[in-house]
């Protein structure tokens, strides 16, 4: 099973949304769609669920097109739409039958199903109530059984965790990772943490275009603040106490007391023997060291630059 | 089939849960009440027949069939359920149908609830009771064809208020080209073979035959043809505009 993204483009009337973007997705693999607003992810998923036609270009999930066999796309795949969009007046058990009785599932498979998912997603005590008087996190949770109703070998989640507080958002991430092992799982976020948390992998689009595909940690690595060297002092020392350190391109205080520091490493001389010169320069100059780390890199600094508009760059 | 009818239960439950249903149901009866007794002169008449209640039905169904009609489609547009939807396995035109038929069962579980009037003229007097079965038929087909035009303008656009006043629009439209007074004065300029044509094109005339009692095959044909023409434009529609 996999994902085959081709050439795919997308126009509304003179706006491009998707531009000539290709990539896939194995099996196994959680793939974090990253991009600001506006940059084509939801229209990229849009078109993978079968909603909206491709301008040109195709997408296959699994062994069928997109565009010529849209019902068996629509029964392997689930959808959690931006938003999480639902009837107000119904219920969610109302919601989770009709979406089951769709799908054609037996009344034991449905009661099954719907039952394991009330439970994993803590669905329980608003069952009988109207979606339109639901919480936010509540109305996303229902968007989620939806998307996971018939266990679905691909999933797509435009924005899985928006609105749900932290706890709920720690929930739906061990969610994810627990299905995540023969599926595919593509989903899209704001929040680069989630990224980390949850992706395997992560493609970033601007405008349209693909600009980065890589593991989250090589993306965060292409960052200054990867092998940068952190320092916790026993004593304040100035920014000159530093000077003339091999591989040393920056020094930034990270602190307020001069205790603090943050070392930037040139990538050649990253590793323990920038660690090691640290340590020897800061011990011949009779400071302590309380603590000492290495940064793995940032991957919001990776993603601001990635995706910069000219305009602001200028 | 089983997605069509999956999703006809979900808009029925939907009328009901709401109170949409009721609201419709309640004033549709208020008025024919007040339109048969009052300004049909029902009594009046001395007649033992529905003419006055099923002549009014065309102007009733103008504007409640449009206000049940407008939300088929625009309310989902506009609050993303369509998506929702539309990405489960589901044919468009299942879809359309299902839809379709749930208002229309409605509209026709309104009309059934007339049935106190059928009573009365059968109390009042002896009736041709066939004629009165047909008119009833004719009166849910002729409301399913505004309900089918109605489809169609709720896909053709978000706003539920734009789509209420163009079905009422093109209802009314094909209402009256069917009345005397609108063929009399198109006689004047143009060919009587258009004026036919365009008789021929009329809601009003192909309800009039099927009430007169004559089940005739052309009239039942104009509105098959007339629900089945509206709600394939419906999908076009749909599938056209899906992404704005």
């Amino acid at each position: 099973m996999k994902i085959e993204i081709e050439h795919l483009s997308r126009r509304f009337g003179s706006m491009i949304a998707v531009d000539d973007l290709s990539f896939e997705v194995n099996a196994g693999e959680v793939l974090g769609f990253l991009g600001p607003n506006g940059a084509g992810k939801t229209t990229t998923m849009k078109i993978i669920a079968g909603f909206l036609a491709a301008s040109s270009g195709r997408v296959r999930v699994g062994e069928h097109d997109v565009g010529r066999s849209p019902l068996a796309v629509k029964r392997i795949v689930g959808y959690l739409p931006e938003g999480a969009p639902a009837w107000p007046d119904m219920t969610p058990i109302g919601l989770l039958h009709f979406a089951a009785r769709v799908r054609g599932m037996t009344l034991a498979a449905r009661e099954h199903r719907i039952g394991l998912l009330v439970e994993q997603l803590a669905l329980r005590e608003v069952l009988l109530r109207p979606v339109e008087t639901l919480s936010k996190g509540f109305r996303r949770r229902v968007g989620l059984a939806l998307a996971l109703l018939h266990d679905p070998a691909v999933l797509i989640l435009d924005e899985p965790t928006d609105g749900l507080d932290p706890n709920q958002k720690r929930q739906v991430r061990e969610l994810i990772r627990s299905l995540s092992r023969d599926k595919i799982v593509v989903i899209s976020t704001h929040i680069l943490e989630e990224v980390e948390a949850v992706c395997t992998r992560a493609v970033i689009i601007r405008r349209g275009r693909l600009v980065a595909d890589d593991t989250p940690d090589a993306l965060a690595a292409r960052s200054r603040w990867h092998g940068a060297i952190g320092l916790r002092l026993a004593e304040p020392v100035a920014a000159e106490a530093f000077n003339g350190l091999d591989g040393v391109v920056d020094v930034e205080e990270a602190g307020r007391d001069g205790r603090a520091w943050t070392l930037f490493i040139a990538p050649k001389a990253q590793g323990g023997a920038a660690v090691d010169k640290v340590r020897a320069r800061l011990a011949a100059s009779g400071s302590s060291v309380r603590e000492l780390w290495l940064h793995r890199g940032r991957l919001e600094e990776v993603f601001h630059e990635l995706t910069l508009e000219p305009t602001e760059a200028a | 089939m089983r997605a069509m009818t999956a999703v006809m239960l979900r808009e029925l439950s939907s009328y009901f849960a709401t109170p949409l249903a009721y609201v419709f149901i309640v004033i549709f009866l208020v008025l024919n009440g007040t339109f048969t007794f009052y300004l049909g002169g029902f009594y009046e008449r001395g007649q033992a027949d529905l003419t006055p209640f099923f002549g009014f039905h065309p102007w009733l169904y103008l504007f409640l069939v449009s206000a049940i009609a407008m939300r088929l489609w625009a309310e989902d547009r506009r609050s993303g359920t369509l998506e929702l939807l539309l990405t489960l396995p589901i044919r468009l035109r299942e879809a359309v149908l299902g839809k379709f038929l749930a208002a229309w069962i409605v509209v026709g579980f309104a009309l059934l609830l007339t049935f106190p009037i059928w009573l009365t003229v059968n109390y009042l007097g002896e009736p041709d009771n066939g004629v009165i079965l047909a008119s009833y038929l004719g009166s849910w087909l002729m409301a399913g064809a505004y309900l089918a035009i109605g489809s169609c303008m709720s896909a053709a656009s978000a706003n539920q208020v734009i789509a209420f006043i163009l079905t009422a629009a093109v209802g009314f439209l094909f209402t009256v080209i069917g009345y005397p007074m609108v063929l009399d004065a198109a006689y004047g300029w143009l060919p009587q073979v258009m004026v036919e044509a365009i008789a021929a094109m009329s809601i009003l005339t192909h309800f009039q035959g099927i009430a007169r009692g004559l089940l005739d095959l052309r009239d039942l044909l104009y509105f098959i043809v007339m629900i089945g023409g509206w709600l394939i434009a419906t999908a076009i529609v749909i599938d056209l505009r899906k992404a704005g």
